[in-house]
């Protein structure tokens, strides 16, 4: 890991630095909530998904799903921390038409996971270490519909008592880069372990922001909490947003105040929700209707065993295998590209060569048609033939653009259609020489001119590229030229 | 087995005996129930009556006894406490909150006396959300004590929080009830109605489906006329249940087969800090009394100390209520029970709902509940209160290593008048004195009438045993029954009413 490069922002009175910590609550894959049998499936109808227990109904007791636990164990181990053995489930009290029981049961003084990190790649190829402090089960509340009627509000209990995972970081980020890289990270490693699907639309993925500003290496600033920063963009704005606001407040004279602040993505900044004085007491305590969850070391070195491959150690092997960090960290960032680079060299593909073409071409069409990797026309296993024909010079590397634009609109196998279109690389030197002798024959003018100007040779390589239909070998046509041409083979 | 001349006089053993011989039918015997339960209104122990549902339970109880499918309480009417949900039946915990609340599912324990076979009577009147020593705080008005002094006409409490099923019990008008214990919500009615009340070991029955008050207090249990019929009785409600965490899967044994095997050889602890000052004598009497059939009987009486015992009442009053306050908080007038009518904004549903639907003890108990859970102070009460509550079943340990069973008193008095307690909230906490530290240790607990008092008030002796040695507790208590050979019962001057 290199020396942390600073990245301070100016002030009018000197240098700051930016101090991030994160909170992140993370919904657990499972079939059915945390206490209850109901189902956890996206987009149901309203109160179609609710138990009794979720209601809160007298009388109902709550029973803790093993799968979710187990997930939270999965993502403990992920991101390289303690698992407790034992934990307790605390109740948090408060009063919310979307909170049927009136708290929300939590672990609060003895959570699953404890201290774990997590390293981050910076766009400048510096890796950064985000202390993870805690990772602790929870119930998510239900939602509130304000727009159902004029006078009257909805809640729809679908959500209620759903599994969610709170992970805490340390203050450890010091830039909007760093917090928005963290949480790309951490989204990584929950896909990778099947925890969470992080999908931050749907709300399956949130993040809540702590920030503060401090002089270079000075004692930590007083911090704001941002709610419900939902997406990547967002928080890298509500980050900067927030901390020159809190740069300029004690620039003006001003103290920052513990509160918390809401971000508006519209505006683009962040609003006082609450201040530390309105802040609920929430009397947690011990749930007593839940004993304090007990793992078996055994069982936790099982669900260790079965951990996949995650996104560090992927990079890692990536890199053995002859990528640059660079491209070994885009392919890894998401784990469906990674899977489908995975993919490509099941199917045969060289890994350099894979990687060049997935990142140069195959992702930037994507990008370009607004899909996702999963929803791409092209599978790995034809990418994979592409990238075959390109390593032993059947066709050269236009036409393999070509090709994957048939691929892309019409389907196909890319060795078919190379073969029924005859855009195999002419490999025949006798072919280029007379294609060559054709050019030169025609334009006796361009090649007195060459003599002069030998930069000039470009303009006969593409004539002959021309004459060939893009399948003669461009380095072949050069040399060839060249020696025709009487022109060194250097420049 | 003779039948009596009275079908409610049946205890349920031999109600039990006579239906499987056919020698009363479930119909007859349910009808008797029913007419003495109409009988009784005066008593107000039942909040709800259910006597279309008992003869149809009935009928079809008959229905299988003459296919030969008798299960083993077929037919068997009794009440259940109305803090037990039940599926299509009102159920109040005895409050106004839930005056409406109809539950869309049973109790486990009430869905095990059903399976067994039992008859549903109705639901009985209790102290509301079970927080009460007297019966007095119920929205349903108090339930009277079937028992009056001698030579007096004075309305006495049948204790509470179980006061309904107490009265309902001790007057003849179900073979038995269900009831719960949070803090001696069993032991202590059932004490001051001459009857039998058992406590089980915290987890020994589910409390799904039961309208909590205190979870890591609540224990539902029977409250019968004989020891036998609570041995009969729990054995039917007891279950480990995969809806209750908190409940234990240990086998359930045949109480009732090892009830007659007798005390000789028993070590009987005696616990010295049971003696309070300003008890009547009568109590520390009839204590003295018990210790010496238990001596006779071959058993030995050792002298135990629970030093903790003093701190065990302020103990409970810190956990159950910080419990209450929070298992309250659902009862908000959002998705069931009663709401308040015309309220401007969310804020004011939950107050005025809360303060309508609520009477002015569980106000009592939600406030200090949620003072003593608050940041500031939950170190100095709520975490020093969990300590001492380790320390109070340290002291119990400790005992029984020297003894198998201890005796206590069951209550610090015989029933007293209806409204003498409702004006000192601390003089009627202390009529738990002696059960609040069975539940805060988990343990079994059984009160067994004794005696009377001079002026004919029955009087309890309580038994506590080891966790989930509820046999023990059921032979002990059940030598005490013989030895004292109690056996006075009430004159229903209600019927006369």
């Amino acid at each position: 890991m290199s020396e942390r490069s600073a990245k301070l922002i100016k002030g009018t009175t000197g240098d700051w630095e930016i101090v991030v910590g994160m909170e992140v609550h993370a919904q657990i894959l499972s079939q059915s909530k945390l206490f209850s049998g109901a189902s956890t499936a996206f987009g149901g109808e309203p109160n179609a998904q609710v138990s009794f227990v979720d209601a809160a109904m007298p009388g109902m007791l709550p029973v803790i799903n093993r799968k979710c636990v187990e997930q939270a164990v999965r993502t403990g181990l992920g991101l390289k921390a303690k698992i407790n053995l034992v934990s307790v489930f605390d109740r948090k009290n408060y009063f919310y038409p979307d909170l049927p029981a009136g708290y929300q049961i939590s672990q609060y003084k003895n959570p699953i996971v404890g201290e774990g990190e997590v390293l981050i790649d910076l766009k400048d190829g510096e890796t950064v270490r985000v202390g993870i402090e805690r990772l602790h089960m929870e119930q998510d509340a239900a939602k509130s519909l304000h727009d159902q009627h004029p006078d009257h509000s909805y809640v729809d209990l679908n959500r209620s008592g759903v599994a969610l995972m709170e992970i805490v970081t340390k203050p450890d980020m010091r830039s909007s880069e760093e917090a928005a890289a963290f949480l790309r990270k951490l989204r990584a490693i929950v896909r990778y372990l099947g925890t969470c699907d992080g999908n931050l639309d749907e709300g399956s993925m949130r993040a809540d922001v702590n920030v503060s500003v401090r002089k270079p290496a000075g004692p930590l600033g007083t911090r704001c909490e941002i709610k419900n920063v939902n997406s990547m963009k967002f928080i890298a704005q509500a980050v900067e947003f927030e901390a020159r606001r809190q740069v300029d407040l004690i620039e003006e004279g001003g103290t920052v105040k513990q509160e918390t602040r809401l971000f508006d993505s519209r505006a683009g900044e962040t609003r006082s929700m609450r201040s530390k004085e309105e802040a609920h007491d929430y009397r947690y305590f011990p749930d007593p209707d839940l004993l304090p969850l007990v793992l078996d070391e055994a069982w936790v070195k099982e669900i260790e065993k079965s951990l996949p491959e995650l996104p560090d150690e992927k990079k890692a092997r990536l890199i053995k295998l002859g990528l640059s960090p660079y491209d070994a960290s885009v392919l890894v960032a998401e784990k469906e590209s990674a899977d489908y680079f995975e993919a490509m060299l099941g199917a045969g593909a060289e890994p350099k060569a894979a990687a060049n073409w997935l990142n140069n071409e195959y992702f930037g069409r994507l990008n370009k048609a607004g899909l996702g990797i999963a929803d791409g026309p092209v599978s790995a296993k034809a990418n994979a033939a592409i990238v075959a024909m390109i390593s032993s010079d059947v066709i050269s590397g236009k036409i393999a653009k070509d090709v994957l634009d048939i691929v892309w609109n019409e389907g196909g196998d890319p060795n078919a259609i190379v073969e029924s279109r005859g855009l195999k690389q002419m490999t025949d030197t006798s072919a280029i020489e007379k294609a060559i002798d054709a050019v030169i024959a025609a334009n006796p003018d361009k090649v007195e001119e060459v003599k002069q100007k030998p930069k000039l040779a470009a303009w006969f390589v593409g004539q002959v590229m021309r004459q060939t239909g893009g399948k003669a070998n461009p380095g072949v046509v050069n040399a060839l030229l060249k020696a025709r041409l009487g022109l060194p083979e250097q420049g | 087995m003779s039948l009596p001349a009275i079908l409610t006089d049946f205890t349920l053993a031999d109600a039990r005996d006579a239906v499987h011989a056919k020698k009363v039918s479930s119909k007859e015997l349910t009808a008797a129930f029913i007419k003495a339960v109409a009988a009784a209104r005066p008593l107000n122990a039942f909040v709800t009556e259910t006597p279309e549902r008992a003869l149809e339970m009935a009928v079809a109880s008959d229905v299988r006894i003459a296919h030969g499918e008798a299960r083993p309480l077929e037919g068997l009417p009794l009440a259940i406490k109305d803090l037990f949900c039940t599926k299509g039946v009102k159920t109040t915990a005895g409050s106004n909150i839930l005056s409406n609340f109809i539950p869309p599912y049973e109790s486990t324990v009430s869905q095990n006396l059903w399976d067994a076979g039992a008859v549903m009577l109705g639901k009985t009147n209790m102290d509301e959300f079970a927080m009460g020593s007297s019966n007095e705080t119920s929205h349903f008005g108090p339930v009277f004590n079937p028992w009056r002094a001698r030579n007096s006409n004075a309305n006495l409490v049948p204790g509470g929080s179980s006061g309904g099923s107490a009265a309902a019990v001790s007057g003849n008008l179900c073979l038995a009830a269900t009831g719960t214990d949070t803090g001696g919500s069993i032991r202590q009615p059932a004490a001051v109605t001459g009857i039998v009340g058992l406590k089980p070991t915290y987890g020994r029955c589910s409390r799904w489906g039961i309208v909590a008050f205190a979870s890591s207090l609540d224990q539902a249990g029977p409250m019968t006329r004989t020891v036998r019929d609570a041995a009969i009785l729990l054995k039917h409600m007891a279950s480990v249940d995969p809806k209750d965490s908190t409940s234990v899967d240990m086998p359930v044994p045949d109480y009732e087969a090892g009830l007659e095997a007798g005390v000789k050889g028993l070590r009987v602890g005696i616990p010295r800090e049971y003696l309070i000052d300003g008890a009547p004598p009568e109590i520390e009497a009839l204590w003295s009394k018990g210790a010496d059939w238990l001596k006779a009987l071959g058993a030995e009486i050792v002298d135990v100390s629970l030093p903790h015992t003093k701190y065990a009442l302020p103990t409970y009053y810190i956990v159950a209520p910080a419990e209450a306050s929070s298992n309250l908080a659902r009862y908000d007038g959002v998705r069931f029970g009663r709401r308040a009518a015309s309220v401007g904004d969310v804020v004011e549903l939950y107050e005025k709902s809360r303060a309508e639907g609520f009477g002015k003890e569980v106000q009592r108990r939600i406030l200090i509940g949620t003072y003593v859970l608050s940041s500031g102070y939950y170190d100095a009460y709520y975490a020093r209160a969990q300590k001492l509550r380790t320390l109070i079943a340290r002291d119990f340990n400790e005992a029984f290593k020297k003894c198998d069973v201890l005796l206590t008193p069951a209550t610090p008095g015989p029933a007293f008048g209806v409204g003498e307690k409702t004006a000192d909230p601390v003089s009627m906490y202390l009529n738990d004195v002696f059960t609040v530290t069975v539940n805060l240790a988990g343990l079994p607990g059984i009160s067994v009438p004794a005696g009377l008092t001079a002026s004919g008030l029955p009087l309890g002796l309580q038994f506590i045993g080891k966790a989930f040695d509820e046999a023990t507790v059921l032979r002990a208590a059940r030598a005490v029954e013989l030895a004292s050979g109690f056996d006075a019962k009430p004159t229903q001057w209600w019927r006369a009413a």
